[in-house]
């Protein structure tokens, strides 16, 4: 406010409160203004600081010492927990990198897949048949059941011995000995598989409503263009559904990082901890041996490396030619 | 999951304490113990009464298998037979409880009354979740010659009781009556030779697969009575190294390991499927917790089996066995009047050690064993050689590196994806590790 009195004013750059009294809005509106959109904002600023921020800020105070909840001293390590995680002598280490790695492996097998299928699905979805709602709502249904009502259904069905999968191959003449729960890479498979089935109505529902705000006058420009399906598909759809795709592309890798349910009920990380992905492995320290400190020390590393992806996604999709899907993962 | 009484995950069960808060709480009546440091059994002197005004408390176990109605039965009956006090019993999985009791006592949302393994009181005491009891023990006069050694040293940490022993448990062999008679044989193995005996006859009977080896759970309970058997021990007797990786241990988990190469077995068997094929007639036996008795009972009607003690493998007799026992919770805002309450609950359960045999556990009492209605149960078989009953050592954190340490190298074994020395010796690495950490922790 001091500058206003040492800077020549024009008669356009009045300071507020040089300004004339109110023609309408000028004046006391604006002067408030500057607090209503905080006022505005107060509710959820308020809900993002006590459950979203000092979270945050209290896990990385926690990563910061050796914090097993349930004993009285907590004792500073400074960085020693993300040193441990490192660190191949030490006893989380080993395991850390390796549930980072199945984590990884998972991600970079089910993603394209579920970016990939979802779309061909809405597409099929999106042309006019009779019964589509029904289709539609087929697709959609396993969304619907929870993980745990998946996994048990999928354990049954997968069993290596005693499942319904392996009995089915055996009638048709195939291998009906394959280890899908307690052998990689079937167990990858089976997760994969699992997964995509589960979650695709999920993608193709967002897929669908995409699909539906491309305005029809384009496909006819497109058609009387002469250009055939393919044409139509690289030209209209996609750059028509660019925004739809990243937000397909970033919530689907976030949600695979995020594996838990699946390999908990379904392989339960066998064979040793090889599908015992990273949020399940955070778990187990943090819930079960009640190490928070390495838990904590663990999530933040796992959500800079998404942080780091999802970024990177972004650029991607900032270029005008859309990269092919298997530059996310490399 | 059909886990019966027990679940691979109760040896990850740890537990909890108060934080600094807890600690000055209610004293007196203690028998022992510094001043003042903590709580010491509290509610005054235990007289085996409560008349005090009318009381509510929270009991919380794992019984969610056939053992469960049998502990609702008992709860009602002590419900009614004391107008003023009222039980409430919560049950959910022991893997879940172990879990979440440490919180919830955190937090002061814990129960007043809980049960808990033997191997997991030391655990839970390190945590303070739990309180000494040396006063219920001396009003039930318990005796140490009333019990197997195991299970009353079992309950002692840092020379206060935590736990009141209500039974014991252990590992035994299941066999389908209907394919042992068929194959001709009369009785489940009792040694090696008449397993391989047994495995041999029913293959060449038309079972391909008789015996179907587990990759989890109870995998390592196998183990550990093998490895007992063959003179080894899983760790060391002060419980402060891994001694697994012994050529006892090698030993044991490549007999394992040998009933999958020599066929007994299918590869690749996962989490439960010996035993649910068990209850469909996919295999011929298995071995499984005795606590299994009711479930087969309730789940597979029409199954013929029988059950018997584990086999004798290698040169000694032992098994795998545990303990339940009750505890009683540290509170935050300590009740006299609950936890007087909570003590004449838990003399009386424990009074009743020969009704609980009905849920297929195995007395701690050895006078209850004695007893004729014991010896007409299915599990009496198993009980007739307490001697050759093995606990693992009561060291807190104990669950947790068996999961982490002994449970990964049997995995990986019995999925052929290592060698028995190869995974065990890793897995001793990385247990040795964690009982160095544990000592630091919990300052033992």
């Amino acid at each position: 406010m001091a500058s206003v009195d040492t800077r020549s004013a024009g008669p356009d750059t009045l300071g507020p409160a040089e300004r004339a009294p109110a023609p309408g809005r000028r004046g006391p509106s604006r002067h408030g203004g500057r607090w209503v959109p905080y006022v505005l904002l107060a509710p959820y600023l308020l809900l993002f600081f006590a459950f979203v921020l000092a979270p945050i800020v209290y896990g990385i105070w926690v990563s910061l010492h050796i914090w097993d909840f349930t004993l009285p001293n907590k004792p500073w390590t400074g960085l020693g927990n993300y040193r441990d995680l490192f660190d191949s002598e030490s006893v989380v280490g080993p395991d850390f990198i390796r549930a980072m790695k199945a984590t990884a492996i998972f991600t970079i097998l089910s993603v394209p897949l579920l970016v990939v299928i979802p779309l061909g699905v809405a597409m099929l979805m999106n042309a006019k048949f009779p019964g589509r709602n029904l289709f539609r709502a087929v697709y959609f249904a396993p969304y619907v059941l929870g993980v745990a009502v998946i996994g048990v259904l999928w354990r049954y069905i997968l069993d290596g011995n005693i499942g319904l999968l392996n009995h089915y191959l055996g009638i048709l003449g195939l291998p009906d000995d394959i280890a899908w729960t307690t052998s990689t890479p079937a167990a990858w498979v089976a997760l994969v598989g699992v997964t995509v089935w589960w979650t695709l109505g999920f993608n193709a529902v967002i897929y669908l409503a995409g699909l539906q705000d491309i305005s029809p006058e384009l496909y006819e420009a497109a058609i009387i263009d002469g250009a055939g399906p393919w044409a139509r598909f690289r030209n209209v759809t996609l750059p028509g559904l660019r925004p739809v795709l990243q937000f397909v592309v970033i919530t689907t890798i976030i949600a695979s990082a995020n594996m838990f349910g699946q390999s908990y009920i379904i392989t339960q990380g066998q064979p040793g901890n090889e599908t015992r992905t990273a949020i399940m492995y955070i778990a187990e320290t943090g819930l079960k041996n009640f190490d928070m400190g390495r838990a904590a020390a663990m999530s933040f590393v796992l959500t800079v490396c998404l942080l780091l992806l999802s970024g990177l996604v972004m650029l991607l999709f900032r270029e005008r030619k859309p990269k092919p899907l298997k530059g996310v993962s490399a | 999951m059909t886990r019966s009484d027990y679940s691979r995950r109760n040896f990850l069960g740890l537990s909890a304490a108060v934080g600094a808060a807890g600690l000055t709480a209610a004293c007196g009546g203690g028998t022992s113990g510094p001043p003042g440091t903590e709580q010491q059994g509290g509610g005054g002197e235990f007289t085996g009464k409560y008349e005090g005004p009318n009381v509510a408390l929270a009991f919380w176990n794992g019984f969610t298998g056939g053992d469960g109605p049998y502990m609702k039965k008992l709860v009602d009956q002590f419900n009614t037979e004391h107008p003023n006090i009222k039980v409430t019993m919560t049950t959910i999985r022991w893997q879940d409880y172990y879990q979440k009791v440490p919180a919830a006592v955190q937090s002061g949302q814990g129960p007043d009354v809980g049960a808990a393994h033997q191997d997991n009181l030391a655990t839970l005491a390190a945590r303070r979740s739990i309180q000494p009891l040396d006063d219920i023990a001396k009003e039930l006069k318990l005796e140490e010659s009333d019990f197997i050694p195991a299970v009353w040293k079992g309950g002692i940490y840092q020379d206060k009781r935590y736990g009141i022993p209500l039974d014991v448990h252990s590992l035994a062999q299941y066999w389908n009556s209907d394919q042992l008679s068929k194959a001709g044989l009369d009785a489940p193995p009792a040694n090696r030779q008449e397993f391989e005996q047994a495995v041999s006859k029913l293959k060449s009977g038309g079972q391909a697969n008789p015996f179907w080896m587990p990759s989890l759970w109870p995998a390592h309970l196998i183990f550990f009575s093998l490895i007992w058997q063959n003179g080894g021990a899983p760790y060391s007797e002060d419980g402060q190294s891994a001694t697994f990786n012994s050529q006892e241990g090698v030993e044991a988990l490549t007999w394992m390991v040998d009933q999958i190469k020599g066929g007994a077995s299918p590869k690749n068997v996962a989490i439960d499927t010996q035993y649910n094929a068990f209850k469909t007639g996919r295999n011929a036996g298995t071995f499984d917790g005795i606590w299994q008795i009711n479930d087969l009972k309730a789940t597979a009607p029409k199954l013929k089996w029988e059950m018997a003690a584990v086999p004798q493998i290698f040169d000694e007799k032992a098994v795998w066995s545990n303990g339940h026992n009750f505890v009683l919770m540290t509170q935050r805002k300590p009740d006299d009047n609950k936890t007087q309450a909570a003590k004449v609950f838990i003399n009386y359960i424990s009074e009743k050690s020969a009704e609980w045999g009905n849920s297929g556990m195995i007395p701690a009492r050895n006078s209850a064993r004695a007893d004729a209605s014991f010896s007409k149960l299915e599990q009496a078989k198993v009980a007739t050689d307490v001697e050759s009953f093995r606990f693992l050592p009561a060291v807190p954190g104990i669950g947790d590196v068996t999961f982490q340490g002994i449970e990964q190298a049997i995995s990986k074994a019995t999925l052929l994806q290592a060698s028995p020395k190869e995974a065990l010796d890793a897995s001793a690495g990385v247990a040795n590790k964690l009982l160095e950490e544990n000592r630091k922790k919990f300052g033992g």
